[in-house]
Formats: structure tokens, sequence, C-alpha cells
């Protein structure tokens, strides 16, 4: 696909052009600049950006499907993002989250896109943000990004969010792991999602002590869902909507996009500069005595 | 900037059997071998199939079955993509299937198939094959 076909694409929406356009970003292609430079910069400043994050199998995917279907009741146009870890090892990933969704695979206005994190350092959030605004300006006015949340990425992409879910689910064994991961305090609301189950008002319970012990400023916080049967969703995006508008009147979305910003043009900084450096490294063969860190400071002041 | 190519596959399987040990097997293969792979389940039309082919701008789409209906379904995907414009995305295939029928779904543009007793890394290399191809256009 040429350049100019790939443009013309994206402003028909044609999700060929959507999907060759996430690629081109992800890799880093020299015609990432003029896909990324041609966008509808005050659809994206419109969309909402939820993040959904939480431990392995806590009903991530199920959820996302569940919203996807109540907002299409309203027409709205979707975008996902998934991200999954890439093996350390291979380099390889298995991107599994369109299993729990693939009833909306033939709908055009649910675009979703599965995404490795590749072992960037915090490069993701230079990938995944330019997919969030490609979908954003090829209309999706509500954009979800899901991540397990476990490691450094997952924090990453929180920031990119307008909005943060964290799901939980009793008899995982990992909620307190994910509490002490700081994604309690992160997150805006928290979900206890499999409500059928036993547990859950347990942890429901639990949640909402902890979460009044960390003085968050908001009482309310905790969801419960069962995503598989698609209780609790109607109130969820009710209580999302509160929180966004929130947000809106204090300020706080404004901070956060511009938190998200900086953030992103940090990483494209890095994303930038790392092969950069590598190089002039390279090219001068240093003596392997010395302070690696001296060195380090006196090649950036050269540059 | 850095540029980071990945090979991207999605693994489905069309039909109504439940099965998907094949398909799990051949996916953990690939990524196994550095493939970014998009794992869409059982029982998927062949327009779901194609549709999220495009949506995730994969390099190939494998299909697995078992039950037979192989000689229907893998040409459908084939069919199911030409019509949204991707035809340039080549269908591999596995299952339990005849010496027979491997003529006629090659002849319906189906790029390799395979059977219970061909080895892994046969596998991979077609796949690996088929990517490149893909890519180079
Ligand atoms: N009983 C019950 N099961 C659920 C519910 N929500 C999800 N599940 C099941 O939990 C399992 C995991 O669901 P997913 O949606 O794949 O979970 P996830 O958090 O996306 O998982 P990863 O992406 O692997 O981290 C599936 O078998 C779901 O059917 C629920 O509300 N109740
Ligand atoms: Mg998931």
């Amino acid at each position: 696909m040429t350049i100019d076909r790939l443009l013309e694409g994206l402003k028909q929406r044609d999700p060929r052009a959507i999907g060759r356009a996430i690629t081109l970003v992800e890799n880093g292609d020299e015609s990432a600049q003029a896909i990324l430079s041609s966008l509808d910069e005050d659809l994206i400043s419109q969309a909402i950006i939820l993040g959904i994050t939480g431990p392995p199998g806590a009903g991530k995917s199920t959820l996302t499907n569940g919203i996807i279907s109540e907002l299409r009741q309203s027409r709205k146009r979707i975008g996902i993002i998934a991200i999954d870890p890439s093996s350390p090892i291979s380099g390889g990933a298995i991107l599994g989250d369109r299993i729990r969704m693939m009833q909306h695979a033939t709908d055009r206005d649910v675009v979703m896109r599965s995404m490795a994190t590749r072992g960037r350092l915090g490069g993701l959030c230079a990938t995944a943000g330019a997919a969030v605004r490609i979908m954003s300006s090829c209309g999706c006015s509500t954009i979800i990004i899901e991540t397990v949340g476990v490691g450094q990425s997952e924090m990453d992409i929180i920031r990119l969010a307008d909005i943060t879910l964290l799901v939980l689910a009793p008899g995982l064994g990992d909620d307190i792991q994910a509490m002490k991961a700081g994604l309690l305090e992160v997150a805006d609301i928290l979900v206890v999602n499999k409500a059928d189950c036993k547990g859950a008002d347990i942890l429901a319970m639990d949640l909402e002590t902890v979460s009044r012990q960390e003085g968050a400023t908001n009482q309310a916080r905790v969801s419960m869902t069962v995503a598989t049967e698609n209780k609790g969703i109607t109130e969820l995006l009710e209580r999302i909507a509160e929180v966004d508008s929130e947000h809106r009147d204090s300020g706080e979305r404004e901070k956060r996009r511009r938190g998200a910003h900086d953030q992103e043009v940090l990483d494209w900084c890095l994303e930038i500069l790392r092969p950069r450096l590598l190089a002039e490294i390279t090219k001068r063969d240093l003596p392997l005595l010395g302070d690696p860190r001296l060195k380090a400071k006196e090649i950036l002041e050269e540059q | 900037m850095e540029t980071t190519h990945k090979y991207r596959v999605l693994i489905g399987k069309p039909g109504l059997d439940g099965h998907d040990r094949g398909a799990k097997f051949i996916a953990r293969a690939l990524r196994d071998a550095g493939f970014e792979v998009v794992y869409t389940g059982i029982r998927r039309s062949p327009e779901e199939i194609a549709a999220a082919a495009i949506q995730e701008d994969v390099d190939a789409v494998g299909l697995s079955s078992l039950s037979g209906a192989h000689i229907r379904l893998f040409p459908a995907v084939v069919e199911a993509l030409r019509k949204a414009g991707a035809q340039d995305i080549p269908v591999l295939g596995g299952g339990v299937i005849p010496e027979e029928d491997i003529v006629t779904l090659k002849a319906a543009g189906i790029v390799e198939i395979f059977t219970p007793g061909t080895p892994i890394d046969k596998i991979i290399s077609a796949y690996r094959e088929a990517c490149e191809k893909k890519s180079s256009v």
C-alpha cells in the first residue's frame, strides 16, 4: 500500500488502512511521521480512553466484551487495544484476548488490535499511544486499553488512560499482589468481577477498607460485575461517566492528558535516541577501564 | 528510528468441532519461534477470521480443522479474505486431511497443508516463508 493510499484509506476509515497504519507505527517505519501528523486532532482530544488492568484471568477481556456490547447499543464506535507480554526468550507472543470478543469481530464499528510488549523499555507508551490516536482519529469515541497488571509496562499504559479500572476477582490469590504493585492507588474504579463466585463480597469489602485506609477521596470506588452474564455493566458505565465528568470539572482530565503527552514525547525521544547513542558509543571504541556513568555524561554533553 | 519488524500470524479454527489442541500447539510453537500469534479460538466463521486478520494486519492466517469440514471451510476463508480486499494474506491449514483433498485445497488457494505427520520445523519454516513473501510485496 502506498502512503497516499494509506492516508486516503484512514480518511475513509478503511479497516485495512487502520490495521496497516498501526503496524507501521509499531515497527518504527519511516512513514510513521506522515501517518501520525495526518490525524484528526479534534477527534483525538474528544475521545475517552479507558485503561483496564488486573491480574491474569480476572475477566478483563470478558468485561471489555460486555462494555463493547453496551456501548454498541448507543451506536458508539469503539477501539480496543489488548496488550500481552512478549516472551523474553523467543520475542514471540500469544495474543489471546480476542477469543472473548469474537462476537464483535465482524462489526465494522469495533476496531480491535492486539499488541505485544516487545520488551520495550517504556516505549510501549509511544506505540500504544499512537494506536489510540489512530483509532480515535478514525472515529472511535471510546478506546479501551487492556493490559495484565503485573509489570512496569502496565503502569506506563495506565498513564495513557483518562480513567483506569482495576479488575479483580475472588479466588485468584493475586489480589494482595495487585495492591502491593500500587495499582490500587492509580485505579479510579475497582471492579470486583465474578461476583457470582464465592468470596466476591468479602473481596469487595476488603477493597473498600483498604482504599479507605489509603485515604482515597472517593469512597464508592468498588463496582461489582458478572462479566460472563453482562451483569453490572450498565452500572459500571454510569460510574465511569460520573468519574469522567468529575475529572473534566476538576481539571484532572486535562492534567492526565498533559502527563500522558509528556510521557509519550519522552518515550519517542528515547526510541529515537537509543540507536543513535548506541552507534556513537560503538564508534568511540572506549577503553574498558573507567566509570561508565562519566563516559555517558561526556557523550551526552557533546550531543 | 529503530525498525522492529515482527511476523504476525492469526491462528484460528473455523467450523463446529470443539477441539483446539492442534491449533494451540501450533500457536505455541510459533510463539517459541519468535512469531506474534493472534489466537482467535474455536468455532469461528470464515468472515470472523477474515475480519480479525485484517484488523490485526497479520502476515499469514493459519487454520486448523479436525472435522473433515476443511474442504469447505478453508476455501471459504480464502474467499472471505478476497471479498474483504485482503487476498494478499496467505492462508495455511492443518488437520487430518487426506491426500486427495490436499490437491483440491491447494488449487483453491491454500498455500500449504500440514497433516499430523508434518514435522514442526517444517511447519514453522512454511509460516516464515509465507510471511516473508507477503511482506516483500
Ligand atoms: N464465573 C465467572 N467467570 C468469569 C466471569 N468473567 C470472566 N469469567 C471467566 O474467567 C476466565 C478468564 O476471563 P478473561 O476475560 O479471559 O480474563 P482476562 O483478565 O482477560 O485474562 P488475561 O487476558 O489472560 O489476563 C474465562 O474463563 C471467563 O469465562 C464472571 O463474571 N464470572
Ligand atoms: Mg484478556
